[in-house]
């Protein structure tokens, strides 16, 4: 058969976001390449929610703790009883681990961190922002099967409203040669920029590292990531993973509110695919404001306390 | 302990980048590439247990004449060896360069085969993990912290919001992560140092591998675009804060639809 194949990350018995975002445009892939829409994850629960986002069957590899090796050896598998056109893996860090494993291992075209997905001509059509968002690349995947690995946020996840996906096993079984030894938590309910609907950043502008406290404040607030520029993050300011442009990540949240930021072509072009963004800065004539759609002219120090208290207000109504 | 640092030689991070003529990749002209920012932390990770444990640091690139300048700028940081793989890499895909840089790590002694997590610029982040596959080696990505033991390494890989630490057997691939340390300058007894040592040069014939396996179209590139130039949105006088901050909360529920 054909049809499409989507490798599934399950993350407290639901399938995480941008896994199914990757089943939502896969879904639509097989529609229009043929065959059926599979999903392959380490956990049987969500044959359910499989089958809601358009998964006919549900291939379960046994395997607890994330292994390379392991999920390389059940995506073998998989591709090969079910001959998919596609395998599609969200952009995490576990799918960008694996698309080029198996990819290497199947002989197989990948193209990663896609923004856009068609079926032309039967083959893979793939749009990718390069240059950190400075150009895009649009790519023919032209193998069989022909993989990529989605932009979080990039696809909507959409419902289709099947029912339970039906289950199968695959064997996970590889000779490991490494190993998990230990997962570091993280601090307690801190959001990550990769899959943040919303993200609040925070630049040169703060001042001070302990001035992150404003951006926290609002993004906690809000129900956001905190995000941050180069610079702050070379001064020492705040950890390496909250920081969005060319060295960073490139985000394309709902929303991107940045405080303080200039905008430095490399964080422009990191930022500039999102949605909605609004900045504040003091200084009228910065770069960020050519890619603000709401700029604000003014003092962080007190525009954002004042935000964060509107908009606490407004959920508490 | 000897490792292999594979590199790449990219257009530097403040580069406007302009369409070629072919509509399908960029135009070099006038370009500065630098050596990708990430691989400078896979080169500084090399040398720094190059200096604990001895052994060699050889850096590796498969690309044009002008990457030669990445390898001349690495052994003048602490690099011992230099290979170039001569050819136009930018018309292989991926798995095609992967295939190159592994056949051509295989004529090298190695413990660890070291590269950035990704090219900056092209963002692919696949050759590394392909070159473990094609090598059979353990591989680990965006790699923050590593140790490398008696026949195997510890290294602590970043994930979303979380941070996993993964023993491999060696030998092994890792992919430096933004952090993993504080890559080193040049020094001008490093500089000189360098220009003693003579860069090994190699086709991708000379390797044994055969055009058609490396440059085979398994992604064929259809068009580059810039994107449509944003024009700036509304622009508001923030000097009194509290209307200021009504403002963004009715653009963010009414607009981003986010409250």
């Amino acid at each position: 058969m054909a049809g499409v194949l989507v490798f599934c990350e399950v993350k407290d018995g639901k399938i995480k976001k941008a896994s199914r975002e990757a089943l939502s445009i896969g879904r639509k892939l097989a529609e229009s390449a043929g065959g059926e829409l599979v999903a392959l994850a380490n956990d049987k629960s969500v044959a359910d929610e499989a089958g809601r986002y358009g998964a006919k069957k549900l291939c379960v590899a046994n395997i607890s703790d994330y292994s390379t090796e392991g999920y390389t050896a059940a995506l073998k598998q998989a591709c090969d009883e079910l001959k998919p056109s596609v395998l599609l893996f969200a952009g995490t860090s576990n799918g960008r681990d694996l698309a080029p494993r198996i990819g290497a291992r199947l002989d197989a075209g990948v193209a990663s961190d896609v923004d856009q997905l068609s079926w032309v001509d039967g083959k893979l059509r793939a749009r990718r922002p390069v240059y950190s968002g400075k150009a895009f690349a649009t790519v023919d995947v032209t193998t069989t099967p022909a993989i990529a690995t989605t932009r979080p946020n990039a696809f909507p996840a959409e419902e289709a409203g099947g029912g339970a996906a039906e289950v199968s096993e695959v064997s996970a079984s590889a000779d490991a040669k490494a190993k998990l030894l230990e997962t570091k938590a993280p601090e307690a309910g801190e959001l990550t920029i990769a899959e943040a609907d919303i993200i609040v950043s925070g630049g040169r502008g703060l001042k001070e590292g302990s001035n992150f406290s404003y951006i926290r404040d609002l993004a906690h607030a809000i129900g956001g990531a905190v995000g941050a520029s180069r610079a702050t993050v070379d001064a020492g300011w705040i950890d390496h993973q909250h920081q969005v442009g060319q060295t960073g990540r490139v985000v394309s949240p709902n929303l991107y509110i940045a405080a303080g930021i200039s905008g430095a072509i490399q964080h422009l072009a990191g930022m500039s695919s999102s949605k909605h963004i609004v900045a504040i800065n003091k200084d009228p004539e910065a770069p960020i404001f050519r890619v603000a759609d709401l700029g604000i002219v003014g003092d962080l120090f007190q525009v954002l306390p004042a935000l964060t208290e509107e908009v606490k207000k407004a959920k508490a109504h | 302990m000897n490792s292999v640092v594979c590199i790449s030689h990219v257009p530097d991070t403040e580069s406007r980048i302009k369409v070629g003529a072919d509509g399908r990749r960029i135009d070099e002209t006038g370009l500065k590439f630098i050596i990708s920012p990430y691989d400078e932390y896979a080169l500084e990770e090399a040398i720094r247990q190059k200096e604990k444990s001895g052994g060699d640091v050889t850096v590796l690139t498969f690309g044009p004449e002008r990457a030669a300048q990445a390898l001349r700028e690495c052994l003048a940081r602490g690099a011992t060896k230099a290979l170039h793989v001569k050819g136009e890499s930018g018309e292989a895909d991926a798995l095609g360069i992967a295939k190159v840089l592994a056949a051509a790590i295989k004529t090298v002694p190695h413990d660890v085969v070291f590269f950035g997590k990704q090219g900056v610029g092209t963002d692919n982040g696949l050759v590394g993990p392909m070159v473990a596959e094609v090598l059979g080696y353990p591989q680990v990505n965006v790699v923050t912290h590593l140790e490398v033991g008696d026949g195997k390494l510890t290294a602590t890989r970043e994930i979303e919001g979380a941070e996993e630490v993964i023993e491999a057997q060696l030998p092994a691939v890792i992919t430096a992560q933004k952090g993993l340390n504080e890559p080193r300058y040049a020094s001008l007894k490093g500089i000189m140092a360098a220009k003693k040592i003579a860069i090994d040069a190699k086709s991708v014939a000379d390797l044994g591998l055969s055009d058609s396996d490396i440059f085979n179209q398994r992604v064929v590139f259809v068009s580059l675009e810039l994107p449509p130039e944003k024009s700036g949105g509304r622009k508001i006088d923030g000097s009194d804060p509290a209307a200021a901050a009504q403002e963004i909360l009715k653009y963010i529920r009414e607009e981003a639809k986010a409250l």
